[in-house]
């Protein structure tokens, strides 16, 4: 843990709202109230940029009555809290053995060629973040890539590079598979989907 | 509680009996058989993650982790078979991987947990051919030296910061290969049991900062013995070398410190190396000069025949072992003088009856009270180890805690905080409380009395209706005396007890004679916390240190500190314990009762002594209280006070746990750890 990464001066506590709060703890026993940490943990990460600093870690270790410690071992545990600053959109690329058969590496490739990012880096203009996870559970519609919370399937290089230049323009986005699959219904080789036998 | 069946269990064969709730590795160890283990501890909570204590069970496909599978009855448990080899060859193994191969730059080498039982249960070789992991080291205060690459994840100091010490700054973070143990944002550990997180970790990652690189445990004497540092009488071991004390470590007692002892206890050591009076001094000329102990002596016997009863004083300092206080009783006997102080702070106690100032319930009975209210007293800073057996008792028993003192301190327990207005007890007493509830509820409620209480001008008082309340509440029954005095000194009890009957000279007295001027000699037998002005008399100093007393003195008389000395101290429990002499005292000193004996010889006064055997043996048959009872005193106190108990306000004293003796006035490291702390 470095001390400068996550000592923020003056920091400002992000907006949380109490009625959201109390219906998470509300479903916990009273006497219980540190098991609401994962799902506190959640809601202030998408509260405040998607990561926690550490006053936010210290404010939900506050209304769980728990050790700032022992909230932050949960926070530092699990993969999906962010202790460092992430991009507006945060790119969790599956790099399990079912997409990375299906070509995670080649999309890995196209977000580098596109933002110039590798791995845990961000770009410049704190837009985008790449993470590479491990499986998402969504291998049959393998590769995955989940941009914040939504899963973007069926990828290729080229596919990618648009999906991220949208991004960038501004443009809207459909989450799902790329290639028009409802689910995970067969297609044949040049990508059309209903192909019937 | 029920009494709890026996069950049976086969162990290599053996069949034993142990008592229901046992854990395999306790029936293991009950039938003799040894179980390497590392994260298991008898203190701490079931980790069960090293996995060091597998054992073979008939029937279990796997073998079992010892340390957290409960005993039940006809288990058949095989602690040698060639499976449980094979298990702990693979467990040593995987800790080697990323373990550094570092002994011979180790402090732990040759104590070191892992380096032994990779001696007898490891494979001898490795497969690995990676790189080991490297881990940056913490900051833990200046206490602890981390080098956390060699950590292997017991959570052993985790798990006694959060249960025993009560400091939740200490945890694992991240996950997998990436779990580091750390503080909160790498803050030192704030507790005063910080260093018992080095005897804890079993190998070198958790090291003694002062004692780093000092010495290998071979090298060292081992000297058992008793600490000073408060009046609780920790158990010790002195590890000394070439006349030189390099560290103290605890000793298992269970009636008193169980495995912890303060950090004072163990680190305020290097304080005795410093500013010693090593040779007796006499002030001519405004100046204190060198002298020998006949020139010394005789400067005092100058002024013998100025000395009478009205005009000369003694005060027995916070340190000093029962047999020095002896031997300075018969020497004022024998002067027919009989102003001796105790202690050296305005403490009102009543000393009629022995129970009256004594932890009557012992330490023990913390395991038993059920609950317990505390009068003006912060045993965090005042005996951080009770502290620690009262927080056991919060943690395992869901003790109750009621307080009433100056603030709410934080005890590191939860507590009701009744202000700081001893009033309330008369309501308590007259059940128009709630807390008279929670003592009518208590079979065995307890009572600790602070130093606020006994600084207070109607202490008397206060320690009166404190036993009301426990003789209407059932405080006094067969084995239960619920009436604790907390004393803060290793010398209170032995003083009291052996001058009580001889002088009842106290602090307001000494004052009202100061004020009067009518005090021309004084004594101070180790005495430097003192609040009392006596820069007009002729002051005599006896002790180790050259500490407030020495300053003031006009002969010193070097004496030897703690390790220095056999000699026998009465902890507040009435318990009287030995300590050893590790080390000698520097140059000249010398110990403290034979500095005594020798002066009165040349005061043509002979003390009817020339060997400490021959000393205890007169003053144990002069004083049938020396003696311990294990048991507990059910005779209630008796307090006698004339006043009525009025309204009075607890006040608050500022103290430095860290710094309240000469010894680690001295002490850098325990300077460095009231900065840190404070």
């Amino acid at each position: 843990m470095k001390k400068e990464q996550l000592k923020a001066e003056n920091y400002k506590l992000c907006n949380i709202d109490q009625v959201k709060v109390d219906e998470i703890l509300d479903k916990y026993p009273t006497t219980r109230k540190a098991s609401a940490v994962i799902p506190l943990l959640h809601y202030v990460q998408k509260k405040s940029n998607g990561w926690l600093p550490v006053p936010e870690i210290e404010r939900v270790a506050e209304i769980l009555d728990m050790p700032y410690m022992k909230v932050y071992e949960v926070a530092s545990f699990y993969t999906m809290f962010n202790l460092k600053p992430v991009g507006k959109k945060l790119l969790q690329l599956c790099h399990t053995t079912p997409c990375w058969l299906r070509g995670s590496d080649q999309i890995e490739k196209s977000i580098y060629d596109t933002l110039k990012i590798k791995d845990g880096e961000t770009t410049p203009d704190d837009m985008f973040t790449l993470m590479k996870v491990e499986c998402l559970g969504a291998c049959v519609n393998a590769p995955i890539l989940q941009i914040n919370d939504d899963y973007y399937e069926d990828l290729d290089y080229k596919s990618t590079k648009e999906l991220l230049n949208k991004i960038k323009t501004k443009k809207n986005i459909k989450p799902g598979s790329v290639i028009g699959r409802k689910s995970s219904e067969p297609y044949d080789k040049n990508g059309n989907v209903n192909v019937t036998k | 509680m029920d009494e709890l069946r026996n069950i049976n269990i086969t162990i290599d064969g053996i069949e034993i009996s142990v008592p229901q709730g046992s854990t395999v590795l306790q029936a293991c160890e009950a039938a003799g058989a040894e179980i390497p283990r590392f994260c298991y501890h008898e203190k701490l909570s079931v980790a069960g993650n090293c996995r060091m204590c597998l054992v073979e069970m008939e029937r279990s496909p796997k073998p079992i982790a010892s340390c957290a599978m409960p005993a039940s009855d006809g288990m058949i448990i095989k602690t040698s078979s060639e499976m449980v080899e094979k298990a702990r060859k693979g467990v040593m193994e995987f800790l080697l991987i990323n373990h550094p191969l570092d002994c011979p730059i180790c402090d732990q080498g040759g104590e070191c947990d892992l380096q032994d039982q990779a001696l007898y249960f490891g494979k001898g070789e490795t497969r690995f051919e990676n790189s080991k992991r490297a881990v940056s080291d913490k900051n833990m205060g200046p206490l602890i030296k981390t080098t956390m690459t060699r950590c292997i994840h017991c959570t052993r100091c985790v798990r006694f910061a959060n249960e025993v010490a009560g400091v939740e700054d200490l945890g694992a973070t991240g996950r997998g290969e990436n779990v580091e143990i750390s503080t909160y944002l790498e803050k030192a550990v704030t507790s005063e049991l910080s260093g018992n997180l080095v005897d804890l970790c079993p190998v070198g990652a958790l090291t003694s900062k002062p004692y780093q690189f000092v010495a290998r445990p071979w090298e060292l004497t081992k000297t058992e013995s008793v600490d000073v540092m408060d009046a609780i009488g920790s158990n010790i071991r002195i590890d000394s070398r070439d006349g030189k004390v390099l560290r103290i470590l605890p000793k298992n007692n269970e009636s008193i410190n169980e495995e912890w002892i303060s950090d004072k206890s163990r680190y305020a050591i290097d304080g005795l190396s410093k500013q010693r009076l090593d040779t007796p001094f006499v002030k001519i000329n405004n100046k204190l000069q060198r002298v020998s102990w006949d020139e010394a002596f005789e400067v005092i016997n100058s002024k013998i025949s100025k000395i009478s009863n009205e005009n000369c004083v003694g005060v027995v300092g916070n340190q000093v072992e029962n047999e020095a206080i002896f031997a300075f009783r018969e020497l004022f006997k024998k002067l027919n003088l009989n102003k001796i102080l105790p202690f050296q702070k305005k403490l009102t106690f009543s000393k009629e009856n022995r129970s009256n100032y004594l932890f009557n319930s012992k330490i023990e009975g913390l395991d038993k009270c059920d609950y317990l209210l505390l009068i003006g007293a912060n045993p965090r800073v005042d005996s951080a180890i009770l502290n620690a057996r009262i927080r056991k008792n919060y943690i395992h028993r869901d003790l109750k805690i009621s307080s009433i003192s100056s603030q709410k301190f934080d005890l590191k327990f939860n507590h009701e905080y009744l202000g700081s207005d001893v009033k309330i007890l008369t309501s308590i007493l007259e059940k128009k409380h709630e807390i008279s509830n929670d003592f009518e509820k208590a079979n065995f409620p307890m009572i600790i009395i602070g130093d606020e209480v006994l600084q207070n001008d109607s202490s008397l008082d206060i320690q009166k209706v404190s036993t009301s309340i426990l003789k209407k509440f059932g405080g006094f029954k067969k084995n239960w005396n619920g009436f604790n005095i907390l004393h803060n000194y290793a010398s209170t009890v032995g003083a009291i007890d052996i001058l009580s009957e001889y002088s009842d000279y106290n602090h307001s007295a000494f004052k009202n004679d100061i004020n009067k001027n009518l005090i021309k000699f004084v004594y101070l037998l180790n005495a430097d916390d003192f609040d009392f002005d006596i820069s007009n008399c002729f002051v005599i100093y006896q002790g180790h240190h050259g500490d407030k007393g020495a300053q003031l003195a006009d002969v010193i008389l070097p004496g030897a500190a703690y390790t220095e000395k056999e000699g026998s101290y009465t902890n507040l429990e009435g318990r009287v314990q030995y300590s050893q002499r590790a080390t000698f005292p520097p140059g000249d000193a010398k110990e403290d009762w034979t500095i005594l004996r020798a002066l009165s010889e040349k005061l043509g006064k002979k003390l009817d002594f020339d060997n400490l055997l021959q000393l205890r043996e007169i003053m144990f048959s002069s004083k049938t209280m020396l003696k311990f009872d294990e048991n507990i005193y059910s005779s209630e106190p008796k307090i006698i006070t004339k006043s009525d108990f009025k309204s009075s306000k607890l006040n608050y004293e500022n103290k430095n746990f860290f710094m309240t003796c000469p010894i680690s006035r001295c002490s850098s490291t325990m300077a460095e750890c009231s900065q840190v702390n404070g």
